[in-house]
């Protein structure tokens, strides 16, 4: 039995019809081809699937489609401007926090949600916030050290 | 000031902007019209004949396209090394392990197919289970493979010098037993497929593999497909570590039920199912005999292990071999004997993982060679200075350095840790302590026996010129091979980085090993070196004819033509590429300087498409003894590393405070990738030294096959890595380049282990030094102190 949700994403709003048993995740993957979004665990522990609904970041594997009716949603694809890049990915890119890319779009998200709170946080609490956000490649090092520098020049 | 304008630069990931921006594809991203969705019926049993297997309402069920066994797939066995193909792709006769694959079903969608494994009905005699080393070797224990007596499926016997007579002769001799876990690989990506059969006969596979041409080698031969009408394509890999190096059986099946249906099919691991393959690094135990004399040398190691290898052999034959050869080096030891059994299991099979085999045994030789140094009254960093090799040295088993800047590495963690103000002089519960290691730069040999290319590359020039196209089969898995690859081509040509496409990872670009044993640098470096140089010599030839000057006259730089004698009248070439762009804005034009463009132009009209080709197998190298191909490689990195924790005395928790890294990787093509790879491998290597293990119970089921319960490193537990990078300049590497991928992790872990000796006074020989681990040690300690007050030193 479907049922009727609406929902926001990236600015855009969506009627769709979802089964109850279906995710956030799957709906913004599969109904909305939002691939951005990754799928990593299906259990809320690696962080990828991470988006921000109603301005606070989630897994979106935990979150039931249903739940999200009504709801405002960012994806990885509606960060960035028209004129490009976020200045987030920017850092990623520049200063090398991107290998696989897999956690990415997730961390970059996680980020976000922290510097709209924190506009220039410490290592320590960058580290906190990526915290719920796996990443087997980096080290974290330098995702770190990418977010900082948008912290530092106030662009976040 | 570099020589270079676009290598040892830090310029950034080609991939890295579709990555950030979520558009890069992963293998789940991709959707093809009409694709069926599969799913895999494993074993719930560690040890079971197959008495029956009905499949009747599985096919019975509406959305249901295919259902196959081991009778559709057949029976012909494969693996990773010919000499142990102990694998079918669906089980037939018996299941191994608790995830052994018997059935799978491809449906119109996930649910279905799932629906369809529950309705399979698989009738199992239960069998006695070994789930351990010792219990496999048990007297009268049941056998994993009846062929495999006492469930030993490889073993390793090697002598270098005479160790017992040297031994003999030694100050001081030690002996230690070491005990590793079990790991996964802990990527964040899952293994996924999709198989594509066309109506002409064609398969494509789609895989998120390290090694398409393994894939393609291994699936052809399984499914009798002819090589030319298989093509393995790589999309983007959400990293890989090892364990997704070699074929397995949720692409095969895969491919046979796309043939089957005629119709795309899709399969994805679950993060269960990543636990349940494995095929990540092994269990060890490692008791390592290591004599020394008084000054210091080292003159002895005699190494025995236990490889706990799970169900099926995977990269365990070279596992076993490299679990020796990785020993004795970096260090001038003259006498070494290794001898190693990899035991079956009733568990998932064991594999690689970065720093394949010799991890492990690194972690148990640089723990005993400190408490060696402790013996001896010798500082540590002087015990490795004492005898690390140096360039020019061949180690015991033959494996020669021909640069090896492991003198520059210890020097620099040395001093850029503040080694000598603070060994001995940290305040109770905090530690410091520095550990060495050295890894090859791309398997000598390929894992097959042959005499193939390991890689070969083509680069088209585009008809227009201004851009070049490299093409190769290499695997792009996160480690920044494909912008290495880019700008060794840009560099070799002469152009800007970003004249300069990729393309990789696709069997119809050529031959390329894939991404394993730290080689793609190395060895597919030299053959895009090579198609550049060839691309630049058809260029240059052309032109050199047309302007009537020799081509020694000619270089390209920054992508312009540089005439290194003074000017030329290029005129004649410059109208008539003006000429055929009549219309077009920003030509080049009067008197500035003639372009790569425009020469790459001239080209294309004298001589069709210009196409370089380079191809790279390594010279030939040391070793006759049995098992020499694994641990030879035409080069060698090498690093040191001192790490500083502190231990909460009272609950036994560490944390890594700081580690300092220097790698040598020979010339770094790109500086921050190098850097990446190092702050990478110390946290997969602190990670594995401190919370990761995987766990079974007793009836061989994972306890922990989820990403909360095994604990791989998150961002609190990693600390900033200081990265020196080191570069002895490698006379065979492309630009004196060597590996830096998993060298790197060698290390790590006996750094750590030394560091919390220097903290607690406790030696750990059982990995993973968790808090509860530790705080048994701390108290059994304190009870003996409290028993025995004379032991307070």
């Amino acid at each position: 039995m479907k049922t009727l949700i609406n929902i926001k994403v990236n600015g855009r709003a969506w009627d769709l019809a979802v089964e109850p048993n279906r995710t956030l995740l799957d709906v913004l993957r599969h109904d909305l081809e939002l691939t951005g979004t990754k799928r990593g665990c299906d259990l809320g522990e690696c962080g990828s699937c991470t988006v921000i609904l109603n301005g606070k970041p989630v897994n979106s594997c935990l979150v039931l489609a249903i739940q999200a009716n009504g709801a405002e949603v960012l994806t990885i694809e509606g960060l960035a401007g028209p004129s490009g890049l976020h200045p987030l990915q920017r850092a990623f890119v520049e200063k090398g926090a991107i290998q696989c890319g897999f956690c990415t779009p997730g961390m970059i998200l996680s980020a976000s949600s922290l510097l709209q709170k924190n506009p220039k946080p410490g290592e320590e609490e960058i580290r906190t916030a990526l915290s719920g956000n796996l990443c087997r490649c980096t080290g974290y090092q330098k995702i770190v050290e990418a977010i900082q520098s948008v912290g530092e020049r106030g662009q976040g | 000031m570099s020589e270079y304008t676009v290598v040892n630069s830090r310029a950034p990931r080609v991939d890295a902007p579709d990555k950030a921006a979520g558009r890069a594809l992963y293998i789940d991203d991709i959707r093809l019209p009409g694709m069926l969705y599969g799913a895999i019926l494993h074993s719930s049993l560690a040890h079971a004949r197959i008495l029956n297997i009905d499949t009747s309402r599985a096919k019975e069920l509406a959305g249901v396209k295919s259902v196959v066994t081991s009778q559709d797939a057949g029976l012909v066995k494969y693996g990773v090394s010919p000499a142990r193909y102990d694998e079918t792709v669906f089980c037939h006769d018996k299941v191994r392990y608790i995830g052994d694959e018997v059935a799978a079903v491809a449906a119109v969608d996930l649910e279905t197919a799932m629906e369809a494994l529950s309705l399979i009905k698989v009738d199992y005699e239960e069998l006695p289970a070994v789930l351990s080393i010792e219990e496999a070797l048990a007297e009268g224990a049941p056998l994993v493979h009846e062929e495999y007596r006492g469930n030993i499926g490889a073993q390793v016997h090697q002598e270098f010098g005479d160790v017992e007579a040297a031994l003999a002769q030694c100050d001081v001799v030690r002996t230690d037993t070491f005990r590793s876990k079990r790991q996964d690989g802990g990527f964040i990506e899952p293994q996924g497929c999709i198989a594509e059969y066309d109506a002409n006969g064609n398969l494509t596979l789609r895989s998120s593999t390290q090694s398409p041409h393994y894939v393609q080698r291994t699936i052809a031969m399984v499914l009798g497909i002819p090589i030319g009408k298989l093509r393995v394509i790589k999309p983007y890999v959400g990293g890989g570590f090892g364990p997704k190096v070699a074929a397995n059986a949720m692409e095969m099946a895969a491919c046979l039920m796309s043939m089957k249906t005629g119709k795309p099919v899709k399969m994805n691991f679950t993060r269960e199912e990543v636990f349940l393959y494995g095929r990540a690094r092994h269990q060890f135990v490692h008791t390592l005999t290591t004599g020394v004399n008084k000054d210091g040398t080292l003159v002895a190691l005699k190494n025995e292990c236990y490889l706990e290898g799970g169900a099926y052999s995977s990269f365990g034959i070279a596992t076993i071999y490299y679990a020796g050869s990785l020993l004795g080096g970096p260090y001038r030891l003259q006498n070494m004997k290794y001898d190693a059994y990899r035991v079956y299991t009733n568990k998932p099979a064991c594999g690689a993982q970065r720093g394949h085999g010799g991890v492990i045994a690194r972690a148990a030789w640089e723990q005993q060679l400190d408490r060696i140094a402790e013996e001896i009254g010798m500082d540590p960093v002087e015990l490795r200075l004492k005898n690390m090799m140096e360039a020019g040295d061949v180690s015991c088993n033959d494996l020669k350095m021909n640069s090896l800047g492991m003198r520059e590495c210890i020097e620099a963690v040395r001093d850029g840790s503040g080694w000598k103000e603070k060994k001995g002089r940290l305040p109770k519960g905090k530690g410091i302590g520095m550990a060495c290691g050295f890894f090859v730069s791309g398997a000598g040999f390929p894992i097959y026996r042959s005499d193939t290319y390991h890689a070969t590359v083509t680069i088209h020039v585009s008809e227009d010129g201004g851009t070049v196209h490299v093409y190769t089969a290499s695997a792009e898995i996160g480690q920044g091979s494909d912008t290495a690859f880019a700008m060794i081509a840009a560099e070799t040509i002469g152009i800007p980085l970003d004249s300069v496409k990729i393309s990789s990872g696709d069997t119809e670009f050529g031959i390329d090993l894939g991404a394993y044993s730290s080689r793609q640098t190395l060895m597919t470096g030299h053959a895009v070196k090579e198609a550049a140089v060839d691309v630049r010599r058809q260029i240059l030839g052309v032109l050199a004819r047309e302007l009537k000057v020799d081509i020694s006259e000619l270089d390209i730089k920054d992508g312009l033509i540089v005439f290194k004698h003074g000017r030329v009248d290029f005129s004649h070439v410059r109208t008539r590429y003006s000429k055929e762009h009549r219309g077009w804005q920003g030509l080049p034009k009067g008197r500035e300087p003639l372009t790569f463009q425009e020469a790459a132009r001239i080209a294309y009209l004298a001589r069709g498409t210009i196409v370089g080709r380079g191809k790279y197998k390594p010279a030939e190298l040391g070793g006759t003894h049995k098992g020499a191909a694994v641990g030879t490689s035409p080069a060698y990195g090498c690093s040191a590393q001192v790490v500083e924790v502190n231990v909460d005395m009272e609950t036994g928790k560490i944390t890594v405070e700081k580690m300092t890294d220097a790698h040598d990787c020979g010339f770094a093509i790109n500086r921050t990738s190098v850097e990446g790879q190092m702050q990478g491998s110390l946290s997969m290597g602190l990670g594995e030294a401190l919370q990761e293990e995987v766990k079974f119970d007793q009836k061989g089921r994972i306890l922990n096959p989820n990403l909360a319960e095994y604990k791989i490193a998150t961002s609190l537990d990693m600390p900033n890595v200081e990265p020196i990078i080191v570069e002895s300049h490698e006379p065979y590497g492309p630009f004196g380049a060597k590996e830096v991928g998993e060298g790197a992790i060698m290390p790590t872990i006996p750094a750590i282990l030394n560091a919390v000796y220097d903290a607690t006074g406790i030696r750990f020989q059982e990995l993973p030094l968790t808090p509860e681990r530790v705080f048994m040690a701390l108290r059994a300690k304190q009870q003996a102190k409290g028993k025995n007050p004379a032991d307070e030193s």
